[in-house]
């Protein structure tokens, strides 16, 4: 049973530039991804439009019936999320985690370029250690 | 490293004035997106027209369940991103929460949309909801002089619904 479902990561003009696939059912094509990866970022400003107080940041967390989504926004506006089953925790810790390895595998990468699609192999392998990882200390407790 | 504090970064939301009202406003639409009732208990911060914030409100609403329906990872038959659904079909949500708000959101089997914004720390909502659409069905659905899809204007509602809410924790 699979506690992640997915992972997106979006840059920070809605563009997904990231997608990972951890065993959801059904399919999700390359558009279907991308629409839903654009999608998020509007509802996430737009969220931020509506608060009845000042300094909101956007949505951080959306439970569904059968899902929950954990948004992570970096500073300069790059979003990671994750779909995992309903009340997963330490899903923060994990996003983070996923942030360091993007500003350490990519960001540092000499080729790639700003807000273009992630494709750098240390990155992938780094991060699918890091899930399964995690998915260990899920089943574990 | 200080960056990973978090709350450094993000204002925590002003305490609640009044001890116990944790409720900042709630909306309910109509499955048309007809703004029936806007209550407005805590709420600083205004950024458009009462008029534009419903819309906006109802908007989210909409995609976002959209987007649950597109995105739910447990069903096989999805559909197309944004195809129009029936109330109670397909994968919807129930809340979501930013740093400085709790939106907690219901719909009935006829379409009525029930929103409820909080303090981003208060628990589930889900009962309150359901009894809110009590007070409904009692107050207004019950009431010979309101026409259905028209807004609210009930007297009985609004008191018991503004006491009901500085109840929740």
């Amino acid at each position: 049973m699979a506690a992640i479902y997915s992972l997106y990561i979006i840059n920070k003009s809605g563009g997904l530039i990231f997608y990972k696939d951890y065993g959801s059912k059904g399919r999700m094509d390359t558009n279907d991804s991308l629409r839903v990866a654009s999608l998020w970022h509007s509802m996430h400003a737009i969220s931020q439009q509506l608060s009845p107080t000042t300094g909101c940041s956007g949505i951080e967390l959306l439970e569904a019936d059968t899902f929950d989504l954990h948004c992570f926004q970096s500073l300069t506006g790059t979003k990671f999320f994750v779909v995992c089953e309903p009340g997963t925790q330490h899903m923060e810790a994990l996003l983070k985690i996923i942030y360091e390895l993007y500003t350490d595998y990519v960001l540092k990468n000499p080729f790639y370029e700003m807000e273009m699609p992630i494709r750098c192999e240390l990155f992938d392998i780094n991060l699918t250690q890091a899930i399964q990882k995690d998915r260990v200390a899920l089943s574990g407790r | 490293m200080q960056f990973f504090g978090g709350s450094e970064i993000s204002p925590s939301p002003p305490t609640p004035t009044t001890a116990g009202n944790n409720a900042h406003m709630m909306y309910v639409f109509n499955r048309n997106g007809v703004c029936l009732l806007y209550r407005e208990w805590n709420r600083p911060l205004h950024t458009l027209n009462p008029q534009q914030d419903h819309k906006l409100m109802f908007g989210l609403l909409f995609s976002l369940k959209s987007l649950t329906a597109k995105m739910d990872p447990t069903s096989a038959e999805k559909g197309n991103l944004g195809v129009p659904q029936l109330p109670g079909q397909g994968c919807s949500f129930h809340c979501f929460r930013t740093n400085t708000y709790k939106l907690s959101f219901m719909e009935t089997p006829s379409g009525i949309k029930f929103i409820l914004v909080t303090n981003p720390r208060t628990g589930d909502l889900r009962e309150t909801l359901k009894y809110i659409y009590n007070l409904y069905v009692e107050y207004v659905a019950k009431n010979p002089l309101y026409t259905p899809g028209t807004p609210i204007r009930c007297e009985l509602f609004n008191t018991a619904l503004d006491q009901y809410v500085r109840s929740i924790a």
